[in-house]
């Protein structure tokens, strides 16, 4: 069983939906001590930073123990920031750190021509082998809508560039992320979260 | 490099997907699922549900419909119509929707766009502005198309008119959260006679965030149009997809072929 864990942060039917279509089982703990029994653990998310104060120490301390435990981890969006230490959008509120680097907000020239948030279908650069990109071919577009964006770093198994480089997926070990909406991003998503899936059941 | 979205709008009243010209003379474009079903396998990149009898009749947009389409796509899909509060809204998610899209609700409460973009992020609140070119379009004054009064808002499906101009309009709307705009022009709508590129552009640079083109689209010639002339982030059609006329496929390699970065 997959935990879909819900701090509140939006909307979670459409990633049910699509966890539904892969043959997922998922189920949403109402208390951070169920995640000790999930085969899998997803942290999604929309909107802003602020929101993942939801995951109160209580949830933060349940997650780790799972994810040392071996328990695979995957954040979404905003699940990916948080996995960061931080965001400009939210500076008192930590992330669990697992990734180095905090996010930050797309700022352009005064007459650039992107706008922000960077709302849409972009391509991808996979600059290594990875679980979670397995069967991705670079340039494979995937729908975004974020305004603040997560640093390349080591573990960077996915790159888009919006004016900027930006990781669009993270991968170390068994706790991966992905900035993309992956549930709205059509066949594409659907084979990184079966990919996901794979290497957790 | 960001794609340029092609967006099918499936106007739904009584469960089917209708379409008018000039938002009026509506008929029957079929099932809602199956359309986006088809618009799926030809490689739509967005859905729009908009519920065009809702606000009139004040009737919230249903949510069987928003679920049957949602159960066929993996894609974004957004959903208009009836959205007059909160309530309407989480009622619309809660069905499969990613965004609300707000029109005469947004122009009646505008603290509604920063409610739900508190609630629900901005990602997920589009307010939508039907616009008209008022009589000052004649006889352009002096200052440009920026002038106060040159594209007159409308509410309740185009029936009301406001004291509003479209470019005010999507400036506050930005400043109260929304996150993109879907900007239609009432005089194209349904016509098959090109987008509103000037009125489309002068929105799209006086804003920051996304603008959707919607209104008048013909032919490809018209897509490429908006993207190049009107500066939209994206172009919605209805008419010229329901009937077979033109395939999205199609329309995406064409628009490929002239260096306009699409999604294929």
């Amino acid at each position: 069983m997959i935990a879909l864990v819900d701090y509140g942060a939006g909307n979670l039917t459409s990633v049910r939906k699509a966890l539904a279509a892969i043959g997922a089982s998922v189920w949403t703990p109402s208390a951070p001590g169920e995640l000790a029994r999930a085969d899998g653990i997803i942290v999604p998310g929309v909107g802003h930073f602020d929101a993942t104060r939801g995951l109160t120490d209580e949830w933060r301390t349940a997650i780790k123990a799972a994810v040392a435990g071996g328990t695979p981890l995957l954040g979404i969006c905003v699940g990916l920031q948080w996995l960061f230490e931080g965001s400009a959008e939210a500076p008192g509120v930590e992330g669990l750190g697992v990734f180095k680097g905090t996010c930050s907000l797309f700022t352009f020239p005064e007459n650039a021509q992107q706008k922000v948030p960077h709302v849409g279908w972009n391509s991808l650069a996979i600059p290594r082998d990875s679980k979670l990109m397995a069967g991705i071919t670079p340039g494979t577009q995937v729908y975004f809508t974020h305004s603040y964006a997560a640093p390349v770093v080591e573990d960077t198994a996915a790159l888009c560039d919006y004016g900027v480089p930006f990781s669009a997926a993270v991968e170390r070990g068994k706790v991966s992320a992905v900035q993309f909406h992956p549930e709205k991003s059509g066949p594409a998503g659907l084979q990184i979260l079966s990919n996901w899936l794979r290497n957790a059941v | 490099m960001l794609s340029k979205r092609i967006i099918a709008c499936l106007d739904v009243r009584d469960g089917k997907v209708v379409k008018g010209v000039n938002f009026e003379g509506l008929r029957e474009a079929g099932d809602p699922a199956a359309l986006a079903r088809r618009y799926n396998v030809e490689g739509i990149d967005e859905i729009v549900i908009l519920d065009i009898t809702a606000t009139v009749e004040a009737r919230q947009a249903r949510a069987h419909t928003i679920a049957a389409v949602a159960k066929e796509i993996f894609l974004p899909l957004a959903v208009g119509g009836g959205i007059h509060s909160e309530a309407d809204a989480a009622a619309a998610i809660e069905a499969g929707a990613d965004k609300v899209s707000l029109n005469t609700a947004a122009l009646k409460t505008p603290e509604l766009i920063t409610t739900l973009a508190k609630r629900y992020g901005s990602q997920a609140v589009i307010v939508a502005i039907d616009a008209k070119r008022g009589a000052t379009m004649a006889a352009p004054r002096k200052g440009g198309p920026y002038e106060r009064g040159l594209y007159d808002v409308f509410a309740r499906s185009g029936q009301a008119a406001t004291t509003r101009d479209a470019i005010e309009w999507a400036r506050e709307a930005t400043e109260r959260g929304a996150g993109e705009i879907l900007l239609t022009s009432i005089d194209r709508d349904g016509t098959k006679a090109g987008f509103d590129c000037e009125m489309t552009a002068a929105v799209s640079d006086a804003v920051n965030i996304p603008v959707i083109a919607s209104g008048g689209a013909g032919s490809f010639e018209h897509f490429a149009e908006v993207f190049r002339e009107g500066h939209a982030d994206a172009a919605l059609a209805a008419s010229i997809f329901h009937f077979n006329e033109k395939s999205v496929s199609d329309l995406k390699q064409y628009l490929s072929t002239l260096g306009i970065p699409v999604r294929i």
